[in-house]
């Protein structure tokens, strides 16, 4: 570790002069939540931006999002299948993770995980089973053998589809997405408590930090959507409805404004309020975080989106080029979700609670929580979504042109 | 419940007192052993008496440091076994009462009530605590139940902290990085401060963590899923992950032996009483005297509102 570095940073201010030593407690040299903890807020942050999407189609009836909204609801489902594979292969006993569910301690707020992680589960899956009941229900009667049994079970054998039983199928829809908007508000923002809540660690402990990671998680999620649609739609050679490109667009403008600002106010009270170990904080962000905070994910990941945002909206575009420059924005903005989540788990402990130094993080290859291991969790959810696709289809142009369908 | 690292069945107490009142009978006394390592016959020349009594003066300060070792002559490794990667001791090897109160009586739990005093004006960094807590525990390389740290103050009142190899090595030798002249130097033991509010205890999703109703923090091995939530948690970073058995392990204020009435193995080996700690029942006992006396006591991280059971004499303002 370069001591001047610190020294340099531990002159901006007046606590400067405890990070001279730059002494780090025995224990905190090495990081106990590696990237398998970054992993894990940042797939139920798509999970849950993705399901917004879908929300807002399906309760809140935004028709433009109409080519979006199954395609969300899979997503959101493909990603949250893999939510806990992160958790499992963090855990130092992995075998012993149904006790969080079978003898869970009331006060720690991570043993709620596994509830609420059940609950999403449930209501995703019949969210998407009632939304695809026509599919499957026209599906059914075609297939044969093992699928035939499958798309019984999957409709619950009924093949009703009247204009009664698909109003009801609608009400049904609508009351269960009204049911997963606050379950998936509290799967994210009790992710953010989970580390809001470590009184500890003055970087994460702010009763910001659940607003933070639930508007950044909207982000991650909308992004994805409109990347993962445009890439596939490209793909098949079928059109991109840019209507439904220009809502996506907006809503993530929204919400990335919501969740920049909250990010840049937590900064500024460490920075105003100069509480507890704020020289740390100082220290941190201006020291081993210059580089991941200040020019990743403020300067490129979200200055340029802000400037290209500011752009889609006032600027009119054509279609074409409006697609090119959403793609770009959303790629740039999943990356900056993903920095955040990096500098907020890494970076959060980089910092000793000897509050006078810092440790060093180096990411391994092929470690049990290694870039590796990542890159395969990572593409699992494709793989998840691939083989739903073959059952559900992902566009719903197909079923419309025969069911006058109102969802 | 299994407790972390404790040796047998705290039920077998009776047990264990009967047997170590046996063994008190049939032990050698002092005046056997030393006549076994110094023969004074006429035939012996200089030389050899001289090597004699080093070897004794040697094999002397290793019992010093290596508290299990037993007055008879046994040895560490004799009396101890390991069981996945933690040393436990023979509990019928005679070891004289430390605690008074304990042994040979019902062991109430809700009655109980100890203190834990560092005393940072006694404390010379000799290292002892850390190879003594290392060998109760086969504590892994790397990871650490207690520490020394050392402060160095210059005449610019910049402070400089280390703590090499936890302080296991002793510091024997003065910081050479320093540019301007010393002022000050001090030693400050960490351990785990016994939270009455623990942040570890509330945040385990398993309640692998506890608060024992004696005043003891303490971890269920057998329970722990090793989510490494409590070492986030903890204001003084006194957790950590064994390599081996992926559970979270951290000091116990030696609980395993204050069930004995023995005193944590760093308290028994400090030269100079820096580390005191004893029962608050016992009037008689140091720390009583001095937590109910008018001496100036701190804690760590008072702000954290974590209230530790472990106190500080003599703490400087530089301590975090």
């Amino acid at each position: 570790m370069n001591p001047t570095l610190y020294e340099a940073s531990a002159n901006l201010s007046h606590g400067a002069s405890m990070l001279i030593s730059n002494y780090v407690f025995p224990n905190d040299l090495h990081l106990h939540w590696s990237m398998m903890i970054v992993l894990y807020p940042y797939i139920t942050g798509l999970v849950d931006g993705a399901f917004i999407i879908a929300a807002l189609y399906y309760l809140f009836d935004v028709k433009s999002l109409k080519p979006v909204a199954r395609f969300s609801l899979l997503f959101a489902f493909a990603f949250l299948c893999c939510a806990t594979l992160p958790l499992l292969l963090h855990l130092g006993r992995p075998e012993r993770n149904f006790n969080m569910l079978l003898t869970p301690s009331p006060s720690s707020a991570m043993a709620g995980f596994g509830y609420i992680y059940a609950v999403s589960m449930g209501v995703l899956s019949f969210i998407v089973i009632f939304v695809y009941r026509p599919d499957l229900v026209e599906r059914g009667k075609k297939a044969k053998g093992f699928m035939k049994l499958l798309y019984r079970a999957l409709t619950f054998d009924s093949n009703d589809l009247s204009e009664k039983a698909l109003e009801l199928d609608g009400r049904i829809i609508r009351f269960l997405v009204g049911l997963g908007i606050p379950v998936a508000a509290v799967l994210h923002g009790y992710v953010g408590f989970i580390f809001g809540g470590v009184k500890a660690n003055p970087t994460w402990s702010t009763p910001l930090m659940p607003v933070i990671f639930l508007f950044s998680a909207c982000v991650s999620g909308i992004s994805a959507i409109v990347i993962a649609y445009i890439i596939i739609r490209k793909i098949g050679g079928l059109s991109v409805d840019s209507d439904c490109i220009r809502t996506c667009i907006k809503t993530l403008t929204g919400f990335f404004i919501l969740a920049f600002s909250f990010e840049m106010l937590e900064v500024f009270s460490h920075s105003y309020l100069k509480t507890g170990y704020h020289h740390m904080v100082e220290g941190l962000l201006n020291g081993p975080l210059a580089n991941s905070f200040w020019l990743w994910q403020v300067k490129l990941c979200s200055g340029i989106p802000l400037i290209l945002l500011g752009c889609m909206a006032f600027i009119p575009l054509k279609d074409a080029i409006y697609t090119v420059i959403s793609g770009l924005v959303s790629a740039i903005l999943l990356l900056q979700v993903f920095i955040m989540r990096w500098n907020v788990v890494i970076g959060g402990q980089l910092m000793s609670k000897s509050a006078r130094g810092y440790t060093e993080f180096h990411p391994e290859w092929f470690d049990k929580e290694g870039i590796l291991a990542v890159i395969i969790i990572m593409l699992i959810p494709f793989i998840i979504l691939f083989v739903l696709g073959k059952v559900f289809p992902f566009w719903a142009e197909e079923i419309e042109k025969r069911y006058s369908i109102n969802q | 419940m299994k407790i972390e690292n404790s040796s047998k069945d705290m039920s077998k107490s009776d047990d264990f007192s009967a047997s170590t009142n046996k063994n008190r009978q049939s032990s050698p006394n002092l005046k056997e052993i030393s006549s076994r390592f110094i023969d004074p016959s006429p035939d012996m020349d200089k030389r050899d008496f001289i090597k004699k009594v080093l070897n004794g003066a040697i094999a002397g300060s290793l019992f010093l440091v290596f508290p299990m070792s037993t007055p008879g002559g046994g040895n560490f490794e004799k009396n101890s076994t390991l069981k996945d990667g933690v040393s436990t001791f023979d509990p019928t090897i005679e070891l004289p009462e430390e605690i008074p109160g304990i042994r040979d009586q019902n062991y109430d739990i809700h009655k109980h009530n100890f203190a834990f005093i560092v005393d940072i004006t006694r404390c010379i960094g000799c290292g002892s605590c850390c190879v003594a807590d290392k060998r109760e525990y086969n504590v892994p390389d790397g990871n650490y139940r207690t520490w020394v740290e050392r402060y160095v103050k210059d005449f610019d009142d910049q402070v400089y902290v280390d703590c090499p190899n936890g302080g296991l090595d002793g510091y024997q030798k003065p910081r050479d990085d320093i540019p301007i002249g010393t002022r000050d130097t001090f030693f400050v033991p960490k351990l785990c401060n016994m939270c009455k509010e623990a942040p570890c205890v509330q945040v385990c999703p398993v309640g692998a963590t506890f608060l024992s109703p004696d005043g003891f923090v303490l971890v269920d091995s057998d329970r722990c899923v090793g989510c490494a939530y409590c070492i986030q948690a903890c204001p003084y970073s006194v957790r950590f992950i064994h390599p081996v058995t992926k559970t979270v392990e951290k000091c116990t204020w030696c609980y395993h032996r204050v069930r004995r009435g023995l005193l944590p193995a760093c308290v028994e080996v400090c030269p100079t009483g820096a580390r005191k700690f004893g029962s608050l029942n016992d009037e008689n006992s140091e720390v009583y005297k001095i937590l109910k006396g008018p001496g100036v006591l701190t804690v760590l991280k008072q702000s954290m509102g974590t209230l530790p059971a472990l106190y500080y004499m003599g703490q400087r303002l530089e301590v975090v």
